[in-house]
């Protein structure tokens, strides 16, 4: 990972480092598996998806003379009797951070080839996913039953619920497709398939290696990175 | 004996390929503290523009060492770094866009409605 070690090449460090590997005529990316640059430029495109949502979302609630639903009440939930603001939100923020620590955790232990500890931070992770996809369910259906609507809801402004929807629902979309991810590849490193060189992959037949931990933990990072601004800009501007 | 000291080997050589556990840890310690922070701006309804600094200034503390440790790019080299972080100014110059824009949308909104078209 860092560090990076080539036969022939000097790799220089710093700015200097990045014009020389620019201007290589070879490799851009020295070290870096063609899988992970792949996977950070997919991120990249997916920033600029969620840009877009939430710069969407700046511009609607800019723009509209009506009162914004405020989150600090909308999103209250009801512990022992008393209103609590924000209680499932700061619960759902609490349980994706865990998820990615153990996330960070299972590449280490990945790169380090400790087969076991690997896999069960993977299906821990998974598993803390799934608990935030459970959350987002219930809360939405809360939402719903309350009355918020795409086009409608009984707490002000009316664009509020097609944002709502569509920026938690493609963030819970990801998450979704993550916790798949997950599960399969916890059953991957347990089952050993990146063990000994490697077991061929699906639709492939390159060898598997610790490498693509690291790959599903980009994407899994990625996912807790947009609900850090989906948290600031949403639940508590 | 010999045992222990072949673990001993074993284990420094991972330490160096790999990054040691203390470094995920504190970053994870980090992240639940500014999270628990961040949740405190609202718990205790600050308004105003300290209300937004510090939303924003956790936020970013957030993202950067999300980014920066348990996605590594602190290690990574800076051909892959500057690929991937120039890209946000052109993020940064849409926002300042539509914040205009939103502005003037807001404006006339509020002018055709109070003052009318006819003027």
């Amino acid at each position: 990972m860092s560090d990076p070690k080539i036969d022939g090449f000097e790799l220089k460090p710093g700015f200097r480092g990045m014009a020389s590997d620019t201007g290589s005529d070879q490799t851009m990316f020295k070290g870096v598996h063609w899988g992970k640059a792949m996977m950070w430029i997919f991120l990249l495109s997916d920033t600029f998806v969620f840009s877009c949502f939430l710069i969407a979302y700046m511009k609607g609630r800019g723009s509209t003379p009506v009162e914004w639903p405020n989150p600090s009440e909308v999103f209250a939930l009801e512990a022992f009797g008393v209103p609590v603001p924000l209680l499932l939100i700061a619960l759902m923020t609490f349980v994706l951070i865990t998820s990615s620590g153990t996330m960070a955790l299972a590449v280490k232990y990945g790169y380090e080839k400790n087969r076991k500890m690997c896999g069960w931070l993977v299906l821990a992770t998974a598993i803390g996913g799934l608990t935030f996809v459970g959350m987002q369910a219930y809360e939405w259906s809360k939402l719903i039953h309350e009355g918020v609507r795409p086009w409608e809801n009984p707490f002000g402004a009316a664009q509020f619920g097609s944002f709502f929807f569509m920026i938690t629902g493609f963030h819970g979309t990801h998450v979704s497709i993550g916790v798949i991810f997950l599960f399969i590849y916890a059953y991957k490193v347990f089952a050993g398939h990146y063990e000994n060189g490697g077991k061929r992959g699906w639709f492939t037949t390159m060898k598997g290696d610790y490498v693509e931990i690291e790959i599903l933990g980009l994407y899994w990072h990625f996912v807790d990175l947009v609900w850090v601004f989906i948290f600031a800009f949403f639940y508590l501007w | 004996m010999d045992d222990t000291n072949q673990i001993n080997e074993k284990d420094k050589k991972s330490q160096e390929s790999t990054h040691k556990i203390g470094i995920y840890l504190w970053i994870w310690g980090l992240l639940f503290v500014l999270s628990f922070f961040s949740y405190m701006v609202d718990w205790y309804q600050f308004q105003g523009m300290l209300r937004w600094s510090l939303i924003l200034f956790f936020m970013f503390a957030k993202a950067g060492l999300i980014m920066a440790f348990f996605m590594h790019l602190f290690w990574e080299r800076y051909a892959l770094v500057n690929v991937l972080l120039w890209p946000m100014t052109a993020i940064a110059c849409f926002v300042f866009l539509m914040a205009a824009e939103f502005e003037y949308t807001l404006f006339s909104r509020m002018f055709y409605f109070f003052v009318g078209g006819g003027v």
